[in-house]
This record gives C-alpha cells, structure tokens and sequence, in this order.
C-alpha cells in the first residue's frame, strides 16, 4: 500500500496511516459537513462522512405549516439557488390544487430559475477555481451574481433566501427596472463568462489539477442516485426540464450538455456549458414575455383566489377579499387530498417534492428529495486513493451545499 | 414512448397475483403496494424485466400513520425508468412493533444514506443494511422524532374557538 519504506514493529503504537479531521468546520469544505480521512502520506485511503450538523428538521416543520409557510423553509435548503426551490414548492402545491398556472407565469418563472442556476453553477465553478489556487475567476465573477441578485431583490425584495414568488404566480409584477436589469446581465454576463472559461478552461495548471480527479463511470453514477450536472458530466443525458418539463420548458430551445468521464473536469465544462444554456433560455423566454401586449403583458398570477392574497386595496374595501385575506394568512383552507410528487431540476441535481396530503390544512407528509444528500454517500469511492488536495477538489466540484445536505 | 401504467399493472399482476394490489394512478404516476416481505422481489423484478427496467432509485421515505392497526410505517419508493421516462411509486407498509423490512442497498447504493435517514426519523429497521446508524440527528437520540406521537404546536389553530369566527 505504502510507497515508503517503513517497517514498523508488529505491536508499535504508530501506523503507516494518519486519521485526518477534514471538517466540521474547515475553509476547505465550504460547507458544515465532516470527514474523517484516514491518510497514507498525502494519498486517501479510506473516508467516512458525517452529516446532519445544520439538520432543521424542515419535513417536521412542514407539517405544522401551511403551504404558503413552506416557501422560506424551502429556500435554505440549496441556498445558493433558493428561487429554484421556491419555484419547485409551487409547482408541487399547484400540481396537487390542480392550478394552471398563465404562460406568462411561466415564462417569468422561467426567467427566475435559469438565473437561478447560473447563479449556482457560477458559484461552483469559481469556488473548484479557488480550491484549485485560482482566486481571481471566483472574486471577478461576484459582481455578476450581484447583478442576478439584484434582480431578484427587484422582483421580491430579498436576496439570497429569496421566498420568490406565491403559489399561483408571483406577488408582483415585474416592474420596468426588473426588465433593465436583466438586460444588463444579458449583456454584459456572457463577456465575463467567456473571462472566466478563457481563465480555466484551457489552463494548463487548471487542467492537471481537474482531469481524471475524482471520476464515476455512468453505472455507477445511476446506481449512487447521482443527478443534475454531476450525472451528465458521466455522460447520461438526463435533465428534469426535459424529461419531465414543468413551467413550459417544452417551448424553449436548449441542448442538455454533457461529459464523458465524470471527472473534475468534466463537471466544471458541464457546469459551464450549462450556463451558456441558460443563457440562451433566458433570452428567448424575455423575448416570449415582451410579446405579450395589452393587459396579458399585467398577468403575473393565476386565479386562486384560496391560495393567492388578494391585492391590498380590495381587503379594505371588498368583503370576500378580506375573509379570503384572513382565511389564507391563517392557514384554514383546506387541501384536497392526494399523494404527489413533483421534481425540477435543481442546482445540482433533481429537486423532489413529496406531498401526501390527508385533507387538512398542512402537509400531512411532505419529503424533499435532496440531490446532494444523495450523491455524496458516493465520495468516498470517488476520492479513494487520490491525493487529499484532490478530494478538496473533488469536493467543491460535486457542489455540496450543507443546507441541502442536512435539510 | 413511456411505459403506460396499466403495462406495468399488467406485468406485475402476472407475476405477483394478488399480492400487488391498491392500484391507484396518482397525477399520472402509478401507486402500488405490496407485502413487506416481498419488497425486493419486486424490486428486482422491476429492476430485472427487460420491458420495466426501473433501475434509477429516485427516492426512499418513510410515512408514518398511526391511524391504521399494523400498518403504521409506510416505505415509500419512487423508482423512475430513465430510458421511457416512466416513474413509479411503490410501498410497503409494516407494523410500528416489528418495523422489518428488508434493504434495497444490494440492488441501489443509493439506498444507503435514503435508509439511515428512514430509520433515523421512523425506526424503520432495515434487515441487512451495511450500516444502519442514524445520519441527520445525534447518535445518542433514542426516539425517532417524525412519528406522529411527537406532535408540534398546531400553528394553523383548529383547536381555537370556532364561535368566535363565525362557524360555531
């Protein structure tokens, strides 16, 4: 095992090995999660990991809340993407009310969720740059996730636990200088991506350090649950909004990109040529938006009246939209009852959703489905015997996000 | 393309009788049940038959209704079949006394982490799992705290005065 000469005694205290400490909190693990390594020289022997440090119990929480109360739960648990959870939440309490939801809704959720990614996989890939000894690309390309998070303050009011949109549609319309920004970013992101790839992609440094680091053959990658980007860089061409399209990802163009071997390296181009796709998705879905004209360009929310609040000046002043007001804000609707399960895709990976619903006015179940927590039982086999500099690496390129994780 | 769901009823009712039963399409997915003890057989049976092929565990939860006499613990599969893009949902129900029900780790890794998380809110204990510790919560909790018998406060307030709204 050993490529030193060591010869130690049979009942010698030392052992060839060293037990490493990677975590709780550790710089290198972005995140609260442990792991125990156990170290033959710089090279991994073995690991074991353990979760569970920021656990929330969100799937007790839930059951005591209603639906509308579930948003802010759903935004920390991926919370470098919360609008994607949000929109996920939504999409599920719509599935089970049965609520259609106006294609402009869509196209503007749409808009949210792609931003959404790019802001998760902007995050990713700069941070596999950082722990790779790149800081530049990560500290250059913050301004333009302050650019999307200025759009969804502009659209919700919040930043990073977002709580975007309502059940139905979205609490408001987007406002002219919603519009303006997101123009902004459509115009000046794809320079600074094409920076950041141009600082990487092709890096000789960059490339030695990713390639071949902490692979998955595409068997094993279905058999370990893997979704999202990681599972595509093992070259399965699997993705929610394609197999499964919510928000009318049917009317938009885009191809799946995907990998070959799984590495490192595969992730980050994956990761990268997703961004580009989201790209292209939001630019087709503003246009689809601007053509709506007259009072379809003021739909922002379908008609539900037992889940979406009424405007403000009708509670004054109308009866039924006061006792729908105090009867939603309350939580006394009741939900029909049903078992469902809806699915989107996540920052990094499916996003589930699973609902049963005996009746009552909250969840009587409600699971999530949390890409991250099951992906990363699959680290240990995919950083055995690489160096531990490597499996920091690896790390960061699974993206692993505690909220997520622990849930 | 997908598979349709009454195929799949098909199939399994000729392979298993009428130990599949309670059928029911759930928003377009098919929802079935069987016997705890024959969980992987038709697991395996999905997994194996070339014209199902459910080879991608999605999800593994337990539900917990304390309402029905022996079956108290539900474990729930979502299983998907990502070449006809068909998904399924299948469980097993077991008494909250004896809460046996055989591991899914042999056929799905996944089903790993998805178990220790099962076992660690519901006490589901799962017959031959490699190492079926609780993940999420603290190793020395000795309760399993999603069950219904560990209630939170009602926040939507059913039990408040009715008369006073209006629907007394």
């Amino acid at each position: 095992m050993s490529d030193h000469n060591i010869t130690l005694a049979e009942d010698a205290i030392e052992r060839k090995t060293t037990t490493i400490n990677l975590g709780p909190t550790h710089p290198a693990t972005h995140g609260v999660f442990q792991n125990i390594m156990e170290l033959d020289g710089e090279r991994v022997v073995s690991s074991d990991q353990t979760v569970g440090y920021i656990h929330r119990a969100f799937e007790k929480l839930a059951e005591r809340r209603p639906l509308y109360q579930i948003t802010p739960i759903t935004d920390r648990l991926n919370y470098c993407s919360s609008p994607i959870n949000n929109m996920g939440w939504h999409l599920t309490c719509e599935k089970l009310l049965g609520v259609q939801t106006p294609k402009r809704v869509d196209y503007l959720r749409v808009i949210i969720m792609e931003l959404a990614r790019i802001a998760d996989h902007l995050i990713c890939n700069s941070i596999v740059g950082v722990d790779a000894g790149a800081f530049t690309g990560f500290l250059y390309v913050m301004q333009y996730r302050e650019l999307i998070y200025e759009i969804y303050e502009e659209v919700c009011g919040s930043r990073l636990t977002t709580n975007i949109g309502r059940i139905g549609g979205f609490e408001r319309n987007f406002t002219n200088t919603a519009f303006t920004k997101l123009e902004k970013f459509l115009k000046e992101y794809p320079v600074a991506l094409g920076e950041l790839e141009s600082l990487l992609t092709r890096n000789r440094i960059f490339m030695e350090r990713t390639i071949g680091g902490g692979p998955i053959s595409a068997e094993r990658a279905l058999n370990y649950g893997f979704t999202g980007p990681n599972l595509r860089a093992a070259g399965v061409d699997y993705d929610v909004r394609v197999h499964s399209p919510y928000s009318s990802y049917q009317d938009f163009e885009f191809d799946i990109p995907v990998g070959k071997t799984g590495d490192n390296y595969d992730r980050f181009l994956v990761r990268n040529q997703e961004m580009w796709q989201s790209m292209r998705i939001i630019q087709q879905a503003y246009n689809k938006v601007q053509e709506f004209k007259g009072t379809d360009a003021d739909v922002y929310h379908a008609d539900v009246p037992e889940y979406y609040l009424p405007k403000k000046e009708d509670v004054y002043t109308k009866m039924e939209a006061l006792i729908w007001h105090f009867k939603i804000i309350m939580g006394e609707v009741d939900m029909p009852k049903g078992e469902v399960y809806q699915s989107v895709e996540g920052g990094n990976g499916e996003l589930g959703f699973y609902m049963i619903s005996d009746g009552g006015r909250t969840p009587f179940r409600l699971h999530f489905r949390r890409p991250c927590f099951i992906y990363y039982q699959a680290y240990p086999e995919l950083v055995k015997d690489s160096m531990l500099s490597d499996a920091i690496l690896t790390m960061s390129s699974l993206n692993l996000i505690a909220g997520e994780l622990d849930a | 393309m997908a598979i349709s769901n009454e195929y799949i009823q098909q199939k399994l009712t000729e392979k298993f009788g009428d130990q599949v039963f309670n059928f029911e399409d759930t928003y377009g997915m098919l929802c079935f049940e069987a016997p705890k003890d024959l969980n992987l057989k038709v697991l395996q049976y999905l997994y194996d038959e070339p014209s199902l092929g459910f080879q991608f565990l999605t999800d593994l939860c337990g539900v917990n209704f304390p309402e029905n006499p022996n079956r108290e613990l539900a474990v729930v599969y979502h299983l998907h079949n990502l070449v006809e893009n068909t998904r399924l949902r299948f469980k097993v129900f077991t008494p909250v006394a004896t809460p046996d029900v055989f591991t899914a780790t042999q056929l799905f890794s996944s089903a790993n982490w998805m178990e220790r998380e099962t076992y660690d809110f519901f006490g589901v204990n799962f017959v031959g799992h490699p190492n079926l510790k609780r993940i999420l919560n603290v190793d020395e909790m000795d309760y399993f705290p999603l069950r219904k018998e560990y209630p939170l406060e009602d926040q939507t307030r059913i039990d408040k005065d009715d008369e006073m709204f209006g629907r007394g």
